[in-house]
C-alpha cells in the first residue's frame, strides 16, 4: 500500500499553502488521493508555516504524524520536522542531511521572485521522488495558469539540480479536484438553492466568504459583508423574509454576537443557514487552529426554546451534500440550521468527488386558503411560508410571542399555543430526519469496541478503526439527535470510546443525556488535529 | 386604499397623548395618498414603544429586536427592492443599541426610510436616559442626573453620508406628512428624526412648541446651509429647532450597486462545475 507524507515548511509569506497545493497537483496527476494539513500561526509575515501533504491509494482525511519527505525553505523546518527519510532544502538558507539545492541563488540567477523558491524545491522534490518532469510541468500549468512559464523554468532548474533517491509509482487514476471543507460548504450551499451569503470575516470561516464572493461574480448570487455579525444575521433574516435563501458564516466570537439573531430566527420562524466554524477558545483563543469546543454552545445558542437542526459534516463530500440539504431543511421546516465545522475540516484540502447535480429534495408546496396567517397552526407545527408581497394579504413576522397572524400577544392560552407549536415542529423535524442517514458507521461491523466521534475527527477515527479492527460511529446530525439510528449502530458494542477535540467531552455529555454512557474518553485540545500515530497510541492506551 | 385600511385590529396600548399616534396616522395617510397597497409596504421595527407600530399597521411587518431593525430592513430591501421599506426605530434603539447599523445604512445609502421616534427617554422600560436626553437628565438609572451630553443625530447622519435628513415634530402632523412623503419618495437612505412627546416619562411639548420652526427659503441641496441649520440646536440647550427636510442629495443606492447584473436564474450546476474544474 503506497502512502506518502511530504512536508514543506518556511516562513509566513513564502507561499507555503500554495506550495502544498502544487505538490498536491503533482501527486494527484500521479493518481493518488490527497489530503493536506496546513499549519500557520495568526500572522502575515514571519513565524513558521508548514503544509503536510499525504498521498494514498484510498480516500483519506488525516495525516500520519512525522512526515517522511521534508522540503525546507528555512532552518526552522529542518529543526521541527527533521530530515525525514528524504530532505530537500535550500542550501543557501539552511543546513541538513539530504539534497541541498541553492534555491536562493537559482532565483537570483533566473531573476525570479523570492516567493518562487518553493517552486525550485518542488522541482527538486520531483526529481528526488522519481516523478517525470512532464507531470511537474503539467501540475505547474494547472496551478499557475498564465504565470506557468516562469515557474516551469524555475522548477526545472530545481529538478536538474537534484538526483533521484526513490520512486513514487504512477497509478492510473484520474486526479480528483482538491477541495477544502469551506469550498465544499460554499458549493453545497449553492447546490441547495442559496441566493445570498452574508458574512463578516473570521478565521476559519473567512474562506467560505472569499470563495462565495468569487463564485458569485457574474451570477445572481448575492454576497454581502456587513458591519458586524449582529448585522450579518439580522440582515440575513431580512433577506430570508423577502424570499431569498440565505446563509451566514462565522466562528465562535462572531457567533456569540449572532445569538440574539438566532433566537429571533427561532421565534419568528425565519429560515436561515448558519455555518459555524470552530476554533479554540475561549475568546480569541488560537484563531488559526482547530477545536470542537463549541458543540454545546451551538446546540443551545439563543435564549428561549425553539427547534433547530445541527449538522456536523466529517468529510468534504459530506460538507457538500449536507450544506445543500441544510438549505432545504431550513426552508422546509422554517428553522435555523447549523453547519458545524472547524478549521481542520474547513481549511484542509482533500481529493474530493462531488456531483455538481446532487439532488436536494424539493420543499413541499402548500397553498393557503382565505386570509393569510403567517403562523397558521397546522398539526405538524409547520405554517405556510410566503414572502411578501402576497396579493391581498400581509405577512407579519414577530420576535414577540405572537398569535397566528403574527401580532404580539401575552394571552396565556395563545402563549401556550405558540410554545406548543414550536415543540410540535421539533417533533416533526425529528420524524422527518429519520429519512436521512444521520450517522456514519465505519470500521469492523461486529467489533465489540466502538470509537464515537463527530465532525472532522471522523477521518482519523475511521483509519484507526480500520487499523485496530474497531467500529467507528459518527453522528452527522447532532440535533435532533438521531437516537434510533445511533442505538441501531450500537448493536453488539460493549465498550465505547468517545474521541473529541475538546476538554470537557461535549459529545460525551450529549450522549449521556440520552442514556448512552461511554467507557473512556480521548480528548485533544492542542488546536492540532489528531495525527494518526498519536491517536492510535491513545486508543491502544485506553483499550488496555 | 383608504387610510383606515392601513390600521390593524390589534389593540392599541400607547399612552393617551403619546406622540406615536401622530406618527402612525401620518404614515397611514401618506401611504394612502401615495396609492400604496398594504402588501407593497413593510414596516420594520425594533423594540420599544415605537415598535408596536408593527402590530398596529395592517401592512407587511417585521417586528424585530432592539436596535436591529435597520439591518433587517436592509436585508428586506436587497431581497426585494420593489417593496417600500419603512423602518421605525426609537432613540434607544437606533442611537444606543444599534448605532452602528444607522451609520452604515447612511453610509451605504440603502433605499429605506428610517423614522426615529425620538422621545428622548426609554418609555417601555419606564424612564431611563437615552443618547438624546438633555444633559443632567434624571431618570431611573441616573437619579442624580446623567454625566454625559447628548448627541446630535442629524449632524451624525450628515457626517455619515445620509442623502436625506429631515426633522419633524409629533404635534405638527401636517409638516410630518410632507416630510414623510418626501422621505418615502426619496431614492436612497431617508433619515427622519421625529421629536416625539412621551406623555408619561418626558413630556417636552411646551419646550418644543416654543422652539420649533420651519426655515423659510432653505435649499436642502446646500450642504453648508443644511449643516448650519442642523447645528442650531444640539439637543442640549435652548436653541431654535428647525423642522422639515434639512438636507437632500441624489446618489446611487446600495441596492442599485449591489444588485446590478444580478437578475436572472442561477446556473447552480454551472457554478459548481466551473469551481471544481479549477481545482
Amino acid at each position: 500500500m503506497n502512502d506518502y507524507s511530504i512536508c514543506i515548511g518556511g516562513q509566513a509569506g513564502e507561499g507555503i499553502n500554495k506550495a502544498g497545493l502544487l505538490i498536491g497537483r503533482v501527486l494527484g496527476l500521479l493518481g493518488y488521493h490527497l489530503y493536506m494539513y496546513y499549519d500557520y500561526p495568526s500572522l502575515i509575515r514571519g513565524g513558521h508555516n508548514f503544509a503536510i501533504l499525504r498521498a494514498a491509494e484510498d480516500t483519506i482525511g488525516a495525516i500520519q504524524g512525522k512526515p517522511e519527505i521534508v522540503c525546507a525553505l528555512d532552518q526552522e523546518t529542518v529543526n521541527r520536522h527533521g530530515n525525514g527519510s528524504l530532505l530537500i532544502y535550500d542550501s543557501d538558507d539552511c543546513k541538513g542531511e539530504g539534497i541541498g539545492i541553492p534555491a536562493t541563488t537559482i532565483i537570483r540567477e533566473e531573476g525570479g521572485a523570492p516567493i518562487a523558491r518553493n517552486t525550485v524545491l518542488i522541482g527538486a522534490f520531483c526529481r528526488a521522488a522519481g516523478i517525470p518532469p512532464e507531470i511537474l510541468k503539467e501540475a505547474i500549468q494547472k496551478e499557475f495558469g498564465g504565470r506557468a512559464d516562469e515557474n516551469q523554468r524555475l522548477a526545472l532548474r530545481g529538478y536538474h539540480a537534484a538526483e533521484e533517491r526513490m520512486q513514487i509509482p504512477i497509478r492510473t487514476h484520474d486526479p480528483l479536484p482538491m477541495l477544502a471543507g469551506n469550498d465544499a460548504i460554499a458549493l453545497g450551499l449553492i447546490r441547495g438553492g442559496l441566493d445570498a451569503y452574508v458574512s463578516y470575516p473570521m478565521t476559519p470561516s473567512s474562506s467560505i466568504l472569499h470563495t462565495m464572493a468569487d463564485l458569485a461574480q457574474n451570477t445572481p448570487v448575492l454576497v454581502i459583508h456587513p458591519e458586524n455579525e449582529i448585522a450579518v444575521i439580522t440582515m440575513a433574516l431580512g433577506l430570508s423574509y423577502a424570499g431569498k435563501r440565505v446563509a451566514v458564516g462565522t466562528s465562535g466570537g462572531g457567533f456569540c454576537l449572532m445569538t440574539e439573531g438566532v433566537s429571533l430566527a427561532g421565534m419568528a420562524e425565519q429560515p436561515v443557514v448558519i455555518v459555524m466554524a470552530m476554533r479554540p477558545g475561549p475568546s480569541t483563543g488560537m484563531p488559526t487552529y482547530s477545536s470542537q469546543g463549541d458543540l454545546g454552545f451551538v446546540l443551545h445558542a439563543g435564549h428561549g426554546e425553539f427547534p433547530r437542526i445541527v449538522i456536523a459534516p466529517g468529510t468534504t463530500e459530506e460538507a457538500y451534500e449536507w450544506s445543500a440539504r441544510a438549505v432545504h431543511l431550513a426552508w422546509q421546516f422554517q428553522v435555523p440550521v447549523f453547519v458545524l465545522s472547524d478549521k481542520n475540516l474547513g481549511e484542509h484540502p482533500k481529493s474530493t468527488s462531488i456531483d455538481p447535480a446532487f439532488a436536494v429534495p424539493i420543499a413541499s408546496i402548500r397553498s393557503p386558503r382565505g386570509t393569510y396567517a403567517r403562523y397558521c397552526n397546522m398539526p405538524d407545527g409547520i405554517s405556510f411560508f410566503y414572502p411578501p408581497p402576497l396579493s391581498g394579504n400581509v405577512v407579519k413576522v414577530n420576535s414577540y410571542t405572537h398569535d397566528d397572524v403574527g401580532i404580539t400577544t401575552e394571552d396565556p392560552d395563545l402563549a401556550a399555543a405558540s410554545a406548543v407549536k414550536q415543540i410540535r415542529k421539533g417533533a416533526t423535524i425529528e420524524n422527518e430526519m429519520a429519512y436521512y442517514g444521520c450517522l456514519r458507521v465505519d470500521g469492523r461491523e461486529d467489533a465489540p469496541v466502538a470509537l464515537i466521534c463527530f465532525g472532522s475527527t471522523g477521518e482519523a477515527c475511521r483509519e484507526i478503526g480500520e487499523r485496530l479492527s474497531l467500529k467507528v460511529i459518527r453522528p452527522i446530525v447532532l440535533a435532533p439527535f438521531p437516537l434510533a439510528q445511533f442505538s441501531d449502530a450500537l448493536a453488539g458494542v460493549e465498550r465505547m470510546i468517545v474521541v473529541e477535540e475538546n476538554a470537557t467531552g461535549q459529545l460525551d455529555s450529549l450522549l449521556r443525556g440520552y442514556g448512552i454512557v461511554s467507557d473512556r474518553r480521548i480528548a485533544n485540545v492542542s488546536g492540532r488535529p489528531f495525527f494518526l500515530d498519536e491517536l492510535e497510541l491513545k486508543v491502544r492506551g485506553v483499550m488496555q | 386604499m383608504k387610510g383606515a385600511e392601513f390600521i390593524s385590529h390589534a389593540q392599541n396600548t400607547w399612552c393617551p397623548g403619546c406622540g406615536n399616534f401622530v406618527i402612525q396616522h401620518t404614515i397611514k395617510d401618506v401611504l394612502s395618498g401615495l396609492g400604496k397597497l398594504p402588501e407593497e409596504v413593510v414596516i420594520v421595527s425594533g423594540i420599544g414603544c415605537h415598535a408596536k407600530i408593527a402590530d398596529y399597521m395592517q401592512t407587511n411587518s417585521f417586528y424585530a429586536i432592539h436596535g436591529r431593525g435597520i439591518p433587517v430592513a436592509t436585508g428586506i430591501h436587497l431581497g426585494n427592492p420593489q417593496l417600500t421599506v419603512i423602518c421605525s426605530a426609537g432613540d434607544g434603539d437606533a442611537y444606543a443599541e444599534g448605532l452602528d447599523h444607522l451609520i452604515f445604512a447612511a453610509k451605504r445609502n440603502v433605499d429605506i426610510t428610517v423614522i426615529i421616534h425620538d422621545n428622548r427617554v426609554y418609555g417601555l422600560t419606564t424612564g431611563q436616559y437615552t443618547p438624546t436626553s438633555p444633559p443632567g437628565f434624571a431618570g431611573k438609572s441616573t437619579p442624580e442626573g446623567t454625566h454625559e451630553d447628548p448627541i446630535n443625530p442629524p449632524d451624525l447622519m450628515l457626517a455619515s453620508g445620509a442623502t436625506f435628513i429631515a426633522r419633524s415634530y409629533s404635534r405638527d402632523k401636517k409638516g410630518m406628512a410632507e416630510v414623510l412623503k418626501r422621505a418615502i419618495l426619496h431614492k436612497g437612505f431617508s433619515f427622519v428624526e421625529v421629536l416625539q412627546v412621551c406623555a408619561s416619562f418626558y413630556d417636552a411639548h411646551a419646550c418644543y412648541d416654543e422652539h420649533v420652526y420651519t426655515p423659510e427659503g432653505h435649499d436642502p441641496a446646500n450642504r453648508d446651509s443644511a449643516e448650519r441649520l442642523i447645528r442650531e440646536w444640539n439637543y442640549a440647550g435652548e436653541g431654535a429647532i428647525p423642522l422639515g427636510v434639512l438636507y437632500e442629495r441624489d446618489a446611487p443606492t446600495f441596492g442599485e450597486r449591489v444588485l446590478a447584473g444580478k437578475e436572472g436564474e442561477i446556473d447552480r450546476t454551472g457554478i459548481i462545475e466551473r469551481a471544481i474544474g479549477k481545482r
